[in-house]
């Protein structure tokens, strides 16, 4: 079993990064790109775990470790 | 007054505030292992600068984990003195024994230089021999060092005085040309309601000689021993 858990700066959050990377792609001539926001991504993959369990351990450990909570959210789902 | 100096997997600070705390200062120090359960009889404990875990996840994410940790909580619950100094503050975070969080400096840059800081709070354990308002020359070194705390957080840390050190210029104005990092507010180095528990992004141990361009981090060090 594979999930991919997403997380992200919450809005309001300062985004040095992804300002940075919003700003190059200005200068290559993508106007269009009107804000970047710069996240992590884990692929987790499990064994001897039923769906209904790992639903409940994902948002553990991503509220736990994954996660700082005060400045990030996440979201997750199952990719396999 | 006995220090534990905590040795992280990646500090690379530890032995400079060994050498402060045991040959500046001859206070009784030894070195406490990350994967210690016993504080061994420490007075203070301090969480000396470096990358834990090459900063990999946040930094001080992974080792807030530590077995040693699980006792500093303990040790800081019951009042005992904590000081953490840069990655040190970034495990004190993490950890939620100081409230807030680190993000990268605004600029992306590494930060390596010597910055001011304004004492805002001189009634703590950690400041007691500094006047009010005193700034401080002490060098920084960081890559995530810009202080975020929510609105609320950030009331309440007013409120109770927690704010402990501020960013300013060499004559003590705090303005966004001296907040190097973007922290909210100027903040380099805030306590725990209780005042046992210090976080700073400054490097007080760098600072802790004449030779080394200032010794004002020494304040710091003598105040937690009453010294002058």
């Amino acid at each position: 079993m594979k999930i991919r858990v997403l997380v992200s700066l919450k809005n309001g959050v300062l985004d040095p990064q992804g300002q940075t990377v919003r700003h190059a792609l200005h200068v290559l001539g993508y106007h269009q790109i009107k804000d970047v926001r710069q996240g992590k991504v884990f692929e987790i993959e499990l064994e001897d775990i039923d769906r209904e369990t790992a639903s409940r351990l994902i948002p553990e450990i991503a509220d736990r470790v994954l996660a700082n909570p005060i400045i990030e959210t996440f979201s997750w789902d199952f990719i396999d | 007054m006995k220090f534990g100096v905590v040795i992280f997997p990646g500090s690379n600070c530890d032995y400079d505030t060994y050498y402060v705390l045991k040959d500046v200062l001859n206070q009784p120090t030894l070195f406490l292992w990350h994967k210690d359960r016993d504080l061994k009889g420490v007075d203070c404990v301090v969480l000396p600068g470096g990358f834990s875990y090459g900063d990999y996840l946040r930094s001080g994410a992974i080792a807030r984990f530590s077995p040693i940790m699980k006792e500093i909580i303990k040790f800081a619950q019951k009042g005992g003195l904590v000081l953490g100094i840069c990655n040190g503050f970034q495990i004190l975070l993490e950890s939620g024994l100081l409230e807030g969080a680190m993000l990268r400096n605004k600029n992306l840059k590494f930060l390596c230089q010597h910055v001011w800081i304004r004492v805002e709070n001189n009634k703590t354990p950690f400041t007691r021999k500094a006047r009010a308002g005193e700034v401080l020359k002490i060098p920084i070194a960081h890559f995530d060092g810009n202080y975020y705390a929510p609105r609320e957080t950030l009331e309440r840390l007013k409120r109770n005085g927690q704010i402990i050190f501020r960013y300013c210029t060499e004559n003590g104005e705090i303005n966004e040309e001296a907040n190097v990092n973007g922290s909210v507010e100027n903040i380099a180095g805030i306590c725990n309601a209780s005042g046992n528990v210090l976080g700073l992004m400054p490097h007080p141990e760098r600072a802790a000689e004449a030779i080394l361009g200032s010794s004002d981090g020494l304040i710091i060090f003598k105040s937690i021993l009453d010294i002058s």
